[in-house]
This record gives C-alpha cells, structure tokens and sequence, in this order.
C-alpha cells in the first residue's frame, strides 16, 4: 500500500527514517577505515576497499529493495529493513576482530585481505539500509504526476544525511566516543528509526484511503 | 601620448626584467631536481647550496623530511635524525634492525655503513618514496638492507605471527603532516613489543610539541613503562627510547657513549652530549588519556 497522503506523521517519519539511514551508512563506511587500518594498513587500498563494498551492496540494495517494494508495499516490511540492517551490523562490534584475524591469517596481500574483510563484515547490513532508499518512495507516491518530486525529496533527505554523517563522524565523533561507541549509536539509530516508522503505522488515522491500484508500477 | 606610451612600454620593461631576475636569482638558491605525484602525495627534491632536500606535500607547510650535505653525504643534518642514534646507548650492536618510514634513507644507511652484519628492514609505505630515495638519496638497497613497500601495522602484526624479533626498531613514519593514526596506538606499540628481543630497543620520533604529547607518551608509558625522553635544544623533536627491561642508568650510557663516538663522528653526532639530555622525568600532563585503536583521533587531538 501507498501511505495515505493523511497520515503526515507516517510520511515524515519515513522521511527521517530515509535521512537517518543515509547518515548511518556514512558513518559506518568511514569507522570502516578506523577498524580495519590495524590489520590492513591505512593505505589508499583499503578505502578503495571499502568504497567498492559499500557502493556494491548499496546497489543491490537498490534493486532488490526497488523489487520488493512492487509486491504489497507496507511500512512494516520498510521497518523490517531497519532492524535486520540493525541485527546484521552487530557482527562488524562483536565478530569484526575474529573476522580479521582469519582474514589477515590466510590472506597475505593487504589489498585482498582488505577487501574481502569489508566484504565480509558491509555487505549484509548495507544491502538492506540500500534497500530502504527506493522502497521509501515507493511507500510515500501516491500520483504518478508528482513520483519525481517525491523522489528527489527521499534523494535529497538522505544524501543530506550522508553528508551529515560523514561530518560528524569524521570531525567530531571519533574525538568524542571510541568506535565502538559510535557503531552501537548507529544501530541505536536504526533501531528506533524502524520503531518509529512501526508507531507512526499503528496509530490510527481516520481516514485512509485504499490501495491505489494505479500506482503499483514505478 | 606616444611618449606616454613608449614610457608605459619601457616600464613594463623593466618589470618583466625585474621579474626575471628575481626568477633567476631564486633558481640559483632553490632549484627543484625532481617533483613526484604517488599515490599519498606529492614528492619535491630540492637542492639549496650542496643541501638536498626531500618534501613532502610542499604546498602545505612545505615540512622537509631529509636533508643531505652534497659535499659530505655522510653529515645527517637533522638534530632529530642525529638524536635516533641515541639508541645505541641501549643497544651498542645491534643484529636486526627494523626501520618504519625510509625518507631519504639517511638513518638506514648510516646505520648499514656502521652495522655492516647487521640484517636490516626498512618499512615504507609509498614506492615513490623509495624510488627518490634511491635516485636522489643514495639509498642503495644490498644483501642486509632491504627496503619493504608496506604498511608499517601490516608488516609488524606479520612479523610477530611469524615469530621474528628485531634489537633495534626504529619507528620513524610520518605523513606530510605527523604519525599515521594506527601507528600510536597502545596496541600497535603492544605488536612492536612483541617483535622486541628482550635486550632490544625502541626508538621513535616524535614531536615535542603538540596537544598529542600528552596521549603520546601515556602511550609509550601504559607499553614499556618508563622511557627516556629526549630532547635537545634546536629540535623541536622528541626521541622516545624504549626498552623492556630496566633502562640504563648515565654511567653505564657514558660509557656506551665514549665507545661510539668515534664512529659516529664522521655522521656529525656528538654522542658524548646525550646521556645528560635523556631523563626518564614526565613532562608532559599525566592525565592524558592512551590512544587505542578505538581511540585514536590523533590528528585531529594534535591540532
């Protein structure tokens, strides 16, 4: 279902949780450089490491996120990328270390290591904050007439976030928490942003229109 | 107005004539042998009066990381370079060296031409460092000395899964601006002291001043426990020697130092000058916090 454009609460939590979900993932994708700098070095390689990481996972999230979102489109299944992304970046607090010793064991070349670390430890929770970008949009159109106007609210929302967490991670975060900290503020993050998006659903609005059959097709 | 112009013409003349000069004269100090864009950054060779120079990044700061005389290549002309050899006092022959962060090479070579047994390491990250170094340097790699392009964590962390130990680690890698990050951590300095023979000895440059020579040295201090500290007026650097096991006291450093000075004589370094400036006395604030590999915003802490 499209969200009714009168429940506003539902359509601006789903805006924050967009510009949330853009913020996390930089903030993660730069402590990446922090957490594997010990095993990898801090060479140029390992950045191209993760950037490659990170941009493959955000564009199969796209796609697969972009799929999903043309079958019974509900906020539900929107908060449930939020809390696998959640479950699935506890590994990189709790298994990151062990994962890079293996890695670092059997793989002598730091470029390999490096990338198949951030593979290991990004693709996962990635894919699915991905995911949460075209099915946001698919969630908040409602007309046809007005898609790419909504499009470029959620691109701009996000983008907006991403800048934001790289700033603040980069420039004051890192100064203020050890990283682990900071990893468990980002999944805070997520955590409440799909609950808030679950909230917003519940509460009853009066009138909600039905599902606009029109409308299914991005 | 044709005078006028005539005259606005010889002015300008002049100015470019002025302007060349100037040019010209500068080129006659300075004069740029070799510039290199690596991947990390952009490399400048400069050589003023018989002094070569290596830079790094020479836009910013233009911060030289090696200097050498021309017409007596074996000077080190740095007081901090000079100052490494300090380590010797702990450790008066050494067998296996670790060197992170070649520059010109001028601390390896020296240390290859006084220690020709000795097996030696070089770790440096960028491999237009090593070329320039090599071009420009007189860094000759040979049967002992053998120059790794490598991240100094990386190499470390492999070195002591492979069981290797070094007597004499030097840690001497900087950026354009200071130490990498994950080279100041507790546990980097934890992996070092893995690969530190029990009589061996750590010597790192830092610098004296900045907000980071607190986190720093709690640093050094939460590893090896007390170190030396050393510092000697016209460096703004500070050479931190380590060991594991109970540091010297001066008369046993005097008399190391009355055994090197003839060999280090031809390098410039009066090492008989040493033993008083190296106190183990904190002065810098106690309460600094240890950096760690969780808490490492060194460059940022550092400005």
């Amino acid at each position: 279902m499209t969200v009714s454009p009168k429940n506003t609460l539902l359509q601006n939590v789903i805006v924050a949780a967009a510009f949330i979900n853009g913020f996390v993932i930089m903030t993660i994708e730069l402590l990446g450089g922090r957490i594997m700098s010990p095993y990898f070095g801090s060479s140029v390689y390992v950045w191209g490491s993760i950037i490659t990481i990170f941009m493959l996972s955000l564009s199969l999230g796209y796609l697969w996120g972009g799929r999903l979102s043309s079958r019974n489109p509900n906020p539900r299944t929107f908060a449930l990328f939020f809390l696998l992304s959640a479950i699935l970046s506890l590994p990189i607090i709790f298994l990151g270390e062990w994962t890079m010793t293996q890695v670092f064991l059997s793989i002598e070349d730091p470029r390999y290591g490096s990338l198949l670390t951030a593979t290991l430890l990004y693709f996962l929770p990635i894919c699915f904050m991905g995911m949460v970008s075209p099915y946001s949009v698919r969630l908040l159109v409602s007309s046809e007439e007005h898609s790419g106007r909504m499009a470029g609210l959620l691109y701009f929302v996000s983008t907006l976030g991403s800048a934001l967490g790289t700033l603040m991670t980069s420039f004051y975060f890192v100064l203020w928490f050890e990283i682990d900290q900071i990893m468990w503020g980002a999944i805070a993050g997520l955590l409440l942003s799909g609950a808030a998006v679950m909230i917003a659903y519940r509460i009853p609005v009066r009138e909600r229109t039905e599902v606009q059959k029109g409308s299914t097709v991005l | 107005m044709k005078i006028r112009i005539m005259n606005r013409q010889h002015n300008l003349r002049a100015a470019c004539l002025a302007l060349l000069a100037l040019v010209f004269s500068a080129g006659l100090h300075a004069e740029t042998l070799h510039e290199e864009r690596s991947l990390y950054r952009n490399i400048f060779v400069t050589e003023i009066e018989g002094r070569r120079c290596l830079l790094f990044n020479a836009v910013r700061g233009e911060r030289n990381q090696t200097c050498k005389n021309m017409r007596d290549p074996k000077e080190i002309i740095f007081h901090y370079a000079r100052m490494t050899m300090g380590g010797l006092l702990i450790n008066p022959d050494p067998q296996n060296i670790l060197i992170a962060g070649l520059g010109g090479g001028t601390i390896p070579v020296a240390l290859n031409e006084l220690f020709p047994e000795a097996k030696i390491d070089v770790l440096e990250i960028d491999q237009a460092v090593v070329n320039v170094a090599r071009d420009f340097f007189g860094f000759v790699e040979n049967d002992n000395m053998v120059a790794h392009v490598v991240d100094a964590r990386v190499f470390i962390k492999r070195a002591a899964l492979q069981g290797r130990q070094y007597d004499f680690i030097m840690l001497d890698a900087f950026t354009g601006e200071y130490i990498p990050e994950h080279l100041l951590t507790q546990e980097f300095l934890e992996e070092v002291k893995q690969i530190l023979t029990p009589d061996g000895v750590v010597v790192a440059n830092t610098f004296s001043t900045s907000a980071l020579y607190g986190h720093e040295s709690e640093t050094y201090r939460a590893v090896f426990g007390e170190f030396f500290n050393f510092k000697m007026s016209g460096s703004g650097n500070r050479v931190i020697i380590a060991q594991q096991k109970p540091l010297p006291n001066q008369g046993e450093m005097r008399i190391a130092a009355r055994a090197l000075q003839g060999p280090l004589r031809p390098y410039g370094v009066n090492i008989l000058e040493f033993p008083s400036s190296m106190t183990t006395r904190p002065d810098w604030d106690e309460s600094r916090r240890v950096l760690t590999d969780q808490f490492s915003p060194a460059n940022l802490l550092g400005q």
